[in-house]
């Protein structure tokens, strides 16, 4: 077996440690919910009064307490399995850089795979902070889905470079690229446990209002209204507030990456191109996933436009980042086709 | 944008309008509703008007506007050919789209870093930029020399709180605090401190810190400012010129020499420095297997004026400089050295004739013009392929299977007439104009299809002459380019990313400390006579507030202040 096969093997390896711990995340979360609603029922017949309380009251704080029980043993199996596929995919980061004799960033496989690290290491510092299982689903699954389609698609064999990414900016300007696609893959998520938290305090749910011409859709969905049981999570979820406050310290320092990636691309660009600037298709997504974080930036501080409308942006600003990722690497022809797919 | 101001609505100091920052506020809830919306004027008058329309393009909504169509606009630059980039590709969809191209192309899809409208956003974007700057920064100037604003009369309605007792003078605590905030960290103050008296005995200190997120949020935009300018000039003062380089041959850095060449307004073309290159050696890399290219190496000797010749190497990602421009080595291929002589047997044709390549086995076209025929002879232009490697895997189809010259094989097909090079239309000198021309057929109406190896020469159709296949040297691709503003543009940017870090990461707090004589000392051994309250307030969301209070009270109090201050959330482990 080669290095590079080697490698290969504890990608996969990841994978499935990230598959438990996706499994897990998603069962914390259910039970968390489970609990939650265990606990409004416990709650209604001692508010409705001592009328008939005497079959509810016993019961359901049992079944809350092996909730919160199953939840925490979920919650202990998800963070190990999370350590250890982030651990198996540094492995296999160090050894394709072994098989390939250069710095693993140069190809999608490779951008990819480092990506998904970044995004774990993040995913592990931030659930140190806040342990939040919504976060984990979200992130692991991102990441889960980024590493399978990796291998499956985007594989390419471990080789030297050809003579333009021959360059110590390989290793800078992609490097700085793909931890900052990483943590803004982070703060998306935890802008959108912001909205999700931000609508269920505030009984904001559109699926509750009826809808002139498709009602009938409505009524399918209203299972999945934010303001219904599905939801009941939330309520363990830091208020929207500090939600907002630790998205934007995550898009504080994704700004300065991708700063630092335009121009760390722009100074290798100087040099291997022969001009700093010239408005390749993957420039132009970097600039403009830039120029929507910098509005993000300054509509959390504009009145009206601070928490929920500000967060909008970071939807657009992080859909433009995968954009520039996908379409751009395959289907648009620029200097940046480095995808050898 | 919904509920903008009206005109003449009454703004609040320096900042833009809708910015909002409790800090500046003061920690107080920002007023509710739009400031002014029922005040209607009767009358503006023009420069009442030009007044409203300043104060609107510097607001933060419509900066938060042009940003984002700053995006929006720049999004078309991706999804059609751009003329700077691939002028070919741009042609191809013109002819392709028939009916939309050329409205298209009026309005300026093909150009968009170039058009009107994706100026005018930016250059909106840059003046609403310096409307709002300009008096931010004088503002700063002045806070810089102002004083931490008073202590404030109460402290409950602060983010961050604290307290404690001392068995020391309300003065002293004062004094001692000052002196903690005042410590020096990397040889700058972390606060600047005022005492103040407030009488009946009780004291207070007021203390602020973080000018530099100000000034690091100045410093971006200002450095944002001088990159436009910088890339402005240097688009005035460049030149960008292709040359393509045979094997054994020079270039003379005049305008002639280039095959394109593309200058600033402000740049004289007589003011090329006239420095000499050549090149004496090419080699390439390429991998076994896959055929992709592992290495590019020019090997050149430069002589610049007044200095002896030195030997460079020009490699992929390692420009030289000559002459005050980088020389970029963007390309490579092969230039057959060919002869062609007439019917009467005089050389009509001699030189190296670069083809270009069209894959990654090089398969390389070009085109051989023969105008200078003896006598009434026809011109003769050779149209074709280079093959590096050949191999004929079916009978009269070949093709190449490496990069490498191994066994190069030259595939032409023969054209007669007039080649059109006396009309004076500048004409592509890898392309034949077929139009007054002729494809030389053989008796059977086939067309004439030539096969040469070097050292081969073979007579060409209907008594043409011939042609000789001498050697095959290599030709490089150079770039040059002079930009005198790249060490500003550079500048610049660095500066930008120290203010924007500044900016963002800096704290700027303020920390209250009041020191008030206890109203019932306390009995017993180092009893208390002074309580003493705290608060904080920071600009945004600042997790470090807290604990940095904490720790002044700390240093304040002794080892254990009894923190009287609201418990600081906590988030606990689920």
């Amino acid at each position: 077996m080669t290095v590079a096969e080697l490698s290969d093997l504890f990608v996969w390896s990841a994978a499935t440690a990230l598959t438990i711990a996706l499994v897990a995340y998603s069962i914390e979360l259910a039970r968390i919910t489970e609990a939650a609603q265990a606990v409004r029922h416990a709650r209604q017949p001692v508010a409705v009064g001592a009328v008939a309380p005497v079959p509810a009251v016993p019961e359901a704080p049992a079944s809350v307490g092996a909730a919160v029980e199953r939840s925490r043993r979920a919650a202990g199996i998800a963070r190990s399995t999370l350590v250890l596929a982030t651990g198996l995919l540094l492995v296999a980061i160090v050894l394709r850089g072994v098989a390939a004799g250069r710095s693993p960033t140069a190809n999608m496989y490779e951008f990819t795979i480092l990506g998904t690290f970044c995004a774990l290491v993040a995913l592990i510092v931030v659930q140190r902070r806040h342990p939040i299982a919504f976060v984990g689903v979200l992130v692991t699954g991102i990441s889960l889905l980024a590493v399978v389609v990796a291998l499956n698609t985007l594989h390419v064999r471990a080789d030297a470079v050809q003579p333009a990414l021959q360059n110590y900016w390989l290793v800078i300007h992609v490097g700085v690229a793909i931890i900052a696609t990483g943590i803004s893959t982070v703060g998306f998520a935890t802008t959108v446990l912001q909205l999700l938290k931000d609508a269920r305090v505030e009984g904001r749910s559109r699926l509750e209002r009826p809808w002139q011409r498709a009602d009938g859709l409505r009524k399918a969905f209203v299972g999945a209204r934010v303001t219904g049981p599905a939801f009941a999570w939330l309520d363990q979820v830091p208020e929207a507030r500090r939600l907002e406050a630790s998205a934007f310290r995550q898009h504080a320092v994704a700004f300065v990456l991708w700063t630092l990636t335009l121009v760390g691309g722009a100074i290798w660009a100087e040099e291997a191109w022969g001009r700093y600037w010239g408005w390749d298709p993957k420039e132009t997504g970097t600039f403009v996933a830039w120029v929507v974080y910098a509005a993000y930036l300054h509509a959390r501080t504009t009145r009206g436009w601070a928490g929920r409308r500000a967060a909008y942006l970071v939807f657009v600003a992080y859909t433009v980042v995968l954009l520039n990722f996908t379409v751009v690497n395959l289907f648009i022809n620029g200097k940046h086709s480095y995808s050898g797919l | 944008m919904s509920g903008d101001t009206t005109p003449g609505a009454v703004g609040t100091g320096y900042r833009p309008d809708g910015l909002d920052d409790a800090f500046t506020d003061g920690g107080e809830q920002p007023p509710t509703g739009e400031r002014g919306s029922d005040a209607q004027l009767p009358a503006l008058g023009l420069v009442g008007w030009l007044r409203w329309a300043w104060r609107q393009l510097t607001s933060m909504r419509v900066a938060l506007l042009l940003l984002v169509l700053l995006a929006v606009a720049a999004v078309p630059g991706t999804m059609f050919p751009q003329r700077p980039q691939d002028p070919a590709a741009v042609a191809a969809y013109l002819t392709e789209h028939a009916s939309t191209g050329p409205w298209l192309d009026r309005l300026g899809f093909f150009d968009v870093y170039a058009s009107v409208w994706f100026s005018a956003v930016y250059l909106l974007l840059f003046v609403s930029l310096v409307g709002c700057i300009v008096p931010r920064a004088r503002v700063h100037a002045a806070a810089l020399r102002g004083r931490p604003p008073r202590t404030p009369r109460r402290f409950a309605r602060f983010p961050a709180q604290g307290g404690g007792t001392s068995a020391d003078a309300p003065r002293a605590v004062a004094e001692r605090a000052a002196a903690v905030l005042g410590r020096r960290r990397l040889g700058l103050p972390a606060f600047r401190v005022d005492v103040h008296d407030e009488g009946a005995g009780t004291w207070s200190v007021s203390a602020e810190r973080g000018y530099l997120r100000e000034t690091g949020n100045l410093l971006f935009h200002l450095a944002l400012l001088g990159l436009l300018v910088a890339m402005a000039t240097g688009q005035m003062l460049h030149y960008r010129g292709q040359a393509i380089v045979v094997q054994g041959t020079g270039f003379a850095n005049v305008q002639a020499s280039y095959d394109t060449f593309e200058r600033g307004a402000a740049f004289d073309a007589a003011d090329l420095v006239p420095f000499t290159m050549r090149l004496d050696d090419f080699e390439a890399r390429f991998d076994e297997e896959t055929l992709q290219s592992r290495d590019f190496t020019a090997h050149v000797t430069v002589t610049e004026p007044g200095a002896e010749p030195e030997e460079r190497t020009i490699k992929v990602n390692h420009p030289t400089v000559a002459g005050g421009a980088k020389v970029y080595l963007q390309g490579n291929g092969y230039a057959p050295e060919l002869t062609v002589r007439d019917a009467a047997g005089e050389v009509a044709f001699s030189g190296a004739v670069p083809f270009l390549p069209q894959d990654e086995v090089y398969t390389s076209r070009g085109v051989v013009k023969v105008p200078d025929v003896s006598g009434d002879q026809q011109q003769v232009g050779l149209v074709g392929f280079l093959l590096p490697t050949a191999v004929e895997p079916a009978d009269g189809l070949w093709r190449s299977v490496r990069p490498e010259a191994a066994d190069p094989l030259l595939v032409l097909s023969v054209w007669k007439g007039n080649l059109g090079l006396d009309t004076g239309v500048p004409q592509n000198v890898y392309r034949l104009d077929e139009s007054r021309m002729e494809q030389v057929v053989d008796g059977s109406g086939d067309v004439v299809t030539l096969y040469v190896r070097p050292g081969e020469t073979v007579e060409l159709p209907d008594g043409l002459g011939t042609l000789t296949f001498d050697s095959l040297p290599r030709f490089v691709a150079l770039d040059l380019r002079h930009d005198p503003s790249l060490a500003w543009v550079l500048t610049f940017a660095v500066l930008a990313i120290l203010g924007l870090m500044a900016s963002l990461f800096a704290p700027r707090r303020r920390l209250w400390l009041r020191a008030a004589p206890a109203r019932t000392p306390d009995e017993g051994p180092g009893g208390a006579v002074t309580v003493v309250t705290a608060a904080g307030l920071a600009r945004g969301d600042d997790v470090g507030l807290q604990p940095e209070l904490d720790r002044v009270l700390e240093d304040v109090l002794g080892a254990r202040p009894g923190t009287t201050g609201p418990e600081t959330p906590q988030e606990g482990r689920t």
